[in-house]
């Protein structure tokens, strides 16, 4: 037998994963007090900002590249489909795994299926987030049934594709903006720099905005992961379009605040200032870079515009989960070791679990060459001019 | 008639006679040392605070228009027409929704156990609807909590803040903060001094996630049209396309 060959990564991966068990174990026999640094006064922490608020976000490429490759008719983004599909498919499961820590009782888990309160949001992203994940699975079946060769399914779920996509388009404008709406409650307790009526626009058109950054980024990488090439031109051009999102995501912003008389805040020298300075920089800079050609035709640049508004996306949730709400709360929240530990394992077992499904199934492959190569051609000459 | 609880800080002597009464009522264990404890929590359900030479109690509002019963995802938390906000405990899956939308920051969690509940204080809801008193009126010496009905309660509020001006700050807090609460406060100084939110919203919160969540249905109908009408424009521009032998148009 041969040992598994040991690996910086696989050593870091290891780590993680035991700091995960044990705050696993911690959760489950000493309860959320045991494991969590959250209060009375501060009830939600990072396992709701970010297992479950930036999860759904960064899983938003899948709907955002359905709408495109199957509603919009834009075929030449079929390469990147799959994968967008699949982040997305994972991601939901593990917003719903990183939900059996955070819930109080999560054998309880199904309740709002059955317990009906149509008033409440978290009601609307229950339903939400359970069929989109649903629907999330049958839009990846195609992808096992080609694996295995089962045309019969296969021609089932074709039959059904186009109006399962346009509810999964639906169901994903409902809740990625609901999860704002979820905070429209709090307004004595949001920090203003956050809180806005608009937060479920704010939150729909940055979803939009970070799918297609997550798509750059899973290309990138796993281009190197699987020593493929990679499609650079798609790349580009998703880029053009990533870059008119975000501009009226800032725009909007920038309006709503001006609106608020918010800026005169800016002016004090607090925490969230800074926390809001940074999580404008993190997405504005990159923004204002993804407009120029010589930019976006560069790999690296462009990766690095990805990442950076990926981190302003982050930093963004986790300024209205937590930052923003600390003052209002009359009370500082800072995640014990252990929620970083289960944070950082439930994002390792994804990374580790797209890795093994990408290397086994027909991920990256899916588009036939012919396409790519038309891809190639029109790259950069049309405007994708939708915004 | 919907019930209410009026607490006068210029009469409380802060005795705590009101969290002795609660802690039994709940069956909760109730000593020195927990009376000591100056917050509310999952074992305290009503707390005397103390502001210099000022009382303050803290309990649930039980507002008129609750912002946790509107956020309760399974409906565990309800608004009675008696007036108490009560909790069904074997609803409740532990989100914790209710304790952030609330603007008092009142609903507590059992955190340290294996099975938590959320606490709150419920208005004795079974003791007023048996036609009893609040355990904690009952209890109180002074008369500094009383328990009525809520239009009687403000009436009788507005008198003594009439019949000795000089020794009420003159406002009754609960009125019409987020949309009137059932807890209704009088106090001899600005209720900021107590301990009282005053930054809360005058209009009731449930209206602020609703105006939105009633749009549901329009994008729900909108967007299936769109989605759609986009789907068999572009789709049919690609058909058109091919049986006419062009190149794609727009692929």
């Amino acid at each position: 037998m041969k040992l598994p060959k040991i690996t910086v990564w696989r050593v870091i991966f290891a780590i993680i994963l035991a700091a995960g068990l044990y705050s696993t174990y911690l959760r489950i026999f000493y309860g959320l007090g045991g494991s969590t640094n959250l209060s009375d006064k501060f009830p939600w922490g990072i396992w709701i900002a970010f297992d479950v608020m930036c999860g759904v976000g960064l899983a938003a490429g899948g709907f955002t590249l359905v709408a495109t490759v199957h509603i919009f008719n834009l075929q030449r983004y079929k390469p990147v489909l799959r994968p967008a599909i699949l982040t997305a498919f994972l991601g939901y499961v593990l917003v719903v795994v990183g939900l059996l820590y955070d819930l109080g009782r999560p054998d309880r888990l199904w309740h709002p299926l059955v317990m009906w309160n149509p008033h409440s949001v978290m009601f609307e992203v229950a339903w939400c987030v359970t069929l989109y994940s649903t629907v999330l699975f049958l839009e990846f079946l195609p992808v096992v049934f080609e694996k295995f060769g089962w045309h019969r399914p296969m021609a089932w779920v074709h039959r059904i594709s186009v109006p399962l996509m346009i509810l999964g388009v639906l169901l994903s404008t409902l809740h990625q903006s609901s999860l704002g709406t979820l905070f429209l409650i709090v307004p004595s307790k949001l920090y203003p720099l956050w809180y806005t009526p608009i937060l479920p626009l704010l939150f729909y058109i940055s979803a939009i905005g970070v799918g297609l950054a997550m798509t750059i980024f899973e290309s990138w990488h796993s281009s190197r992961a699987f020593g493929r090439a990679l499609e650079l031109p798609l790349l580009i051009n998703l880029a053009r379009v990533l870059a008119v999102v975000m501009s009226v995501y800032l725009w909007i912003r920038f309006l709503d605040l001006a609106h608020r008389h918010a800026f005169e805040l800016l002016r004090r020298n607090r925490e969230e200032t800074w926390l809001f300075v940074l999580e404008i920089l993190l997405t504005a800079v990159p923004t204002l870079l993804l407009f120029q050609a010589r930019i976006r035709r560069r790999p690296g640049a462009l990766y690095a515009c990805a990442v950076s508004l990926v981190f302003g996306f982050i930093a963004n949730r986790l300024n209205v989960g937590i930052t923003g709400l600390e003052a209002g709360s009359g009370t500082i929240y800072n995640p014990r070791w252990t929620e970083v530990a289960v944070t950082l394992s439930i994002v390792a077992v994804g990374f580790f679990t797209f890795r093994l499904i990408a290397q086994y199934f027909p991920i990256f492959e899916a588009a036939s060459h012919e396409e790519e190569a038309a891809a190639m051609e029109e790259s950069e000459v049309d405007p994708v001019g939708v915004g | 008639m919907p019930k209410a609880i009026l607490y006068d800080s210029t009469l409380c002597i802060g005795c705590k006679a009101c969290e002795g009464a609660c802690a039994e009522r709940w069956g909760l264990p109730y000593n020195d040392k927990v009376a000591a404890e100056e917050k509310i929590s999952a074992h305290k359900l009503t707390a005397i605070e103390t502001h210099g030479d000022k009382f303050a109690r803290r309990l649930c509002m039980n507002c008129l228009q609750p912002a946790c019963a509107s956020v309760c995802p399974v409906g565990a938390i309800q608004k009675t027409t008696l007036g108490p906000v009560t909790y069904d405990a074997s609803k409740c899956m532990g989100c914790r929704y209710c304790m952030q939308a609330c603007p008092f920051q009142v609903p507590t969690y059992e955190w340290n156990a294996r099975l938590p509940k959320m606490r709150k204080c419920d208005m004795c809801y079974a003791r007023q609807s048996q036609g009893k008193l609040t355990a904690c009126s009952e209890a109180c010496p002074v008369g500094a909590t009383k328990n009525g009905d809520r239009d009687e309660l403000i009436e009788e509020a507005r008198q003594r803040i009439s019949a000795k001006p000089d020794q009420y700050y003159g406002k009754i807090y609960g009125l019409k903060e987020v949309g009137g609460t059932s807890v209704l406060y009088l106090s001899a100084v600005p209720f900021e001094q107590i301990g009282l939110r005053t930054n809360v919203p005058q209009e009731p919160l449930p209206e602020t996630t609703w105006r939105v969540l009633e749009l549901l249905p329009d994008v729900v109908s909108t967007g299936t049209v769109l989605l759609g009408g986009i789907w068999w424009i572009t789709n049919r521009r690609a058909d058109v396309a091919k049986v006419e032998g062009r190149k794609g148009g727009r692929k």
